[in-house]
């Protein structure tokens, strides 16, 4: 029994924190938040570089073919730095492919995916059809597709659209289609791009039909997704602390008060509960396949609501100048409250959960 | 990362499950005195098998087990329902302090009796006025010869009317500064100078006394760790096994989240079962998912203690949040209770009760948060 990291996972925590630190330093953060397309290919070209991009991808198709943990590590630091990138999105398609991929589909794709010389991403919500897939009104005809997908993250960087259609299957369409109309979407969270993508009787390939792969493959997503929660709120608790430690108001540091200490140690509770069942779930996935669908629902329903409440509650602690646009504090509760919802909010991830325990 | 147990630890927790399945003692009977025979006779069978004081070295008759084997034997022995040893606090507390603090002579003397439960310990440290203020306590200490006089007011000792010894935490020095004047005395609890009053709390039970100590007298060689070092001594019997325990600790939610859900499925209430509520699933997931995030931080904590051998940040968070759990599981059995929540005989009533001190004992959530702002995330102190 050991709930640590290997060395190998510590240098690959140490390195992705370092270089993060490096290139996205808070101001490169807000100019990118600011840009439309929120990234750059040198920037996508470096991470493809440290191999991030072909984590996820087998060995055999030409990949680190490493596992959850390891992408837990690296997405909890990218959560850290608030560091804007296709990355995620690419990840979560390349994850649908692995798992569900056809032959051919597989060999025209992983490759470059893994090498980052092409970047997929997920086209999952209908307009009004809530998290579940069941309710979806894609309509699959005659090898097209016709659809309305929102909050479509990175769309447009994408070289590859997994789109989800009614009934769990999942399609592969080209973004590039005449088809497919992309426009950008104001987001929450300006540090990840979003579009509305509508497609109008598009080519599509149909993915594998492999529902336990492809929820395999949703498993690993939420808990990329939590993770990078976990460093969200680790940062902004670490904020937090820091300004009650230098903020002064009538004489003394405000975190020398208990209304404002006791809430930065509530932040640290609900970061470290986040933190526990995350890192368990990205184990989970990779040894312990019967607990990976309960893991990970509940990681997401608990670093869903513990991203929110902690970012919140480091605005509380900064008072007004964590309102201001100018304070960097507002990015980080946006991330947080954007991927609280992204993928299953906290409320659905508890109701699986509910259900997996035969409730 | 792994999270499995190793070959060795298995064999440990398959011969304890195995032994805890064939010497099952049955139900403890009611009533302070048969209840407490009960828990005698059942530690009496526990050492017999060389399962009393597993943590301790074998030297002193313990196991000498490892602190995944002894989070193993807390778990299991929670799993099996097995009841309280009736010398929980010497086993727990005591026995590790005067091994950590004690003469060779006081090892041989105090460890063995404390073993077999022929004489039970009990700890004096709290006061009317010293609460979560440990260090302000009252009770005075005075020297005459090799013999102290002891004169003082102590309250929630657990066992104080079954107990030989009492862990007492006493001011020897009135001038020396809060926690430099303390001493840890020993005291016997067989003399007429100590009175044990039952104190009956909010559940109608009374599991705690008071202790009025007229004049008592402890001689010389019953301090342990030295006069005047007795903040430091209490320290030690207050942290020892926290990390363990909370093993205890979690297996208990989960039994109790278990028989929640139980209970949740067999309710039928206007119209539909209580676990058909969608309100009342959500709370019982949010209570699913939180009672893991006790196991997980227990086993965190304990990874934290075997790399740097001090708990990480997790480790004072675990009591706070085994709390929170506790009082918000047992206010769900009340919803889920409708209308019978009104009765006192109803199960789950006193369980509601006496959760409500979860978040006072063993030090209050309050001070907690106190000690993760101040410790862990270095916050200035208020006082």
């Amino acid at each position: 029994m050991n709930f640590d990291f290997t060395d190998d996972q510590r240098a690959i925590k140490r390195t992705a924190h370092d270089f993060l630190a490096a290139r996205y330093p808070l101001g490169a953060v807000r100019m990118l938040a600011a840009d439309d397309r929120g990234f750059t290919e040198e920037q996508w070209g470096e991470l493809a570089g440290l191999g991030w991009t072909g984590l996820v991808v087998p060995e055999a198709d030409g990949g680190l073919g490493l596992g959850a943990v390891e992408l837990v590590v690296i997405q909890e630091e990218l959560g850290y730095a608030l560091a804007p990138s296709p990355f995620f999105s690419s990840v979560g398609a390349t994850l649908l492919l692995v798992a569900a991929g056809t032959e051919a589909q597989r060999e025209r794709w992983l490759g470059p995916l893994a090498s980052g010389e092409a970047r997929g991403a997920i086209a999952l919500w209908d307009d009004y059809a809530g998290w579940s897939p069941d309710h979806s009104e894609v309509e699959a005809s005659g090898g097209t597709l016709t659809a309305t997908k929102i909050a479509v993250a990175d769309a447009a960087a994408a070289d590859v659209l997994v789109v989800a259609g009614a009934d769990g299957r999942h399609y592969l369409v080209d973004p590039g289609d005449p088809g497919v109309a992309m426009t950008a979407a104001r987001a929450l969270d300006p540090t990840r791009k979003l579009y509305t993508v509508v497609l109008d009787r598009v080519a599509a390939e149909p993915l594998a039909l492999e529902p336990g792969r492809i929820s395999h493959a949703y498993h690993t997503i939420v808990t990329a997704l939590a993770a990078e929660s976990v460093g969200v709120a680790q940062r902004a608790m670490e904020m937090a602390v820091a300004y009650a430690k230098e903020r002064k108001q009538f004489g003394r540091p405000i975190g020398a008060y208990q209304a404002v200490s006791h809430r930065c140690a509530q932040m640290l509770l609900e970061v470290e509960g986040a933190r526990s069942l995350t890192y368990w779930a990205g184990w989970a996935l990779d040894h312990e396949p019967d607990a990976a669908a309960r893991a990970a629902s509940m990681a997401k329903a608990y670093a869903s609501d513990a991203g929110f409440r902690v970012t919140a509650s480091a605005l509380q602690v900064h008072g007004g100048i964590g309102f201001t646009w100018e304070h960097d504090l507002h990015f980080f509760l946006k991330r947080a409250k954007a991927n609280a919802h992204a993928f299953g909010d906290a409320r659905w991830h508890r109701d699986r959960v509910a259900d997996l325990a035969g409730v | 990362m792994d999270l499995t147990l190793s070959e060795s630890e298995l064999v440990f927790r398959d011969q304890l499950r195995a032994w805890l399945a064939a010497n099952d003692p049955g139900r403890e009977p009611a009533g302070d005195e048969p209840a407490f025979a009960f828990r005698r006779a059942w530690q009496q069978q526990l050492h017999a098998a060389g399962w009393a004081g597993v943590s301790w070295p074998a030297e002193y008759g313990g196991r000498g087990a490892t602190l995944i084997e002894q989070a193993i034997y807390n778990e299991e022995i929670v799993r099996a329902k097995a009841p309280q040893a009736a010398n929980v606090l010497g086993l727990a507390m005591g026995g590790p302090t005067v091994i950590a603090h004690g003469t060779e002579e006081q090892r041989r003397r105090y460890l063995p009796p404390i073993l077999s439960a022929d004489e039970i310990w009990c700890q004096g440290f709290s006061e009317p006025d010293s609460g979560s203020d440990l260090a302000s306590v009252k009770t005075r200490a005075s020297r005459y010869g090799d013999e102290w006089v002891v004169t003082g007011q102590k309250v929630w000792t657990t066992y104080a009317h079954h107990a030989k010894w009492c862990m007492l935490v006493a001011r020897t020095d009135g001038d020396a500064a809060k926690h430099q004047g303390l001493t840890y005395f020993l005291m016997d609890m067989e003399q007429d100078a100590v009175q044990v009053r039952p104190l009956v709390q909010i559940t109608g039970e009374a599991e705690f006394n008071e202790l009025f100590i007229e004049e008592a007298r402890i001689p010389q060689e019953n301090i342990i760790g030295g006069e005047g070092n007795g903040w430091a001594v209490a320290i030690t019997t207050l942290m020892h096994e926290r990390a363990t325990l909370a093993f205890g600790l979690q297996v208990s939610v989960q039994i109790a989240l278990a028989e929640l859900i139980e209970t949740a499925q067999g309710s039928r209430a206007n119209g539909h079962m209580a676990s058909e509520d969608p309100v009342i699933r959500q709370r019982l997931a949010q209570l699913l998912i939180e009672a893991e995030v006790l196991r997980l931080n227990a086993y965190r904590g304990l990874t934290a203690i075997m790399r740097q051998g001090i708990p990480g940040p997790e480790g004072s968070l675990g009591k706070w949040q085994w709390s929170d759990v506790n009082q918000s599981l047992t206010e769900l059995a009340m919803d889920i209770a409708g209308p019978r929540a009104m009765l006192a005989d109803h199960e789950w009533t006193y369980r509601f009760l006496r959760a409500r001190a979860n978040s006072i004992e063993g030090g209050t959530t309050e001070i907690l948060k106190n000690i993760v702002a101040e410790r862990v995330l270095g916050l200035p102190r208020m006082r």
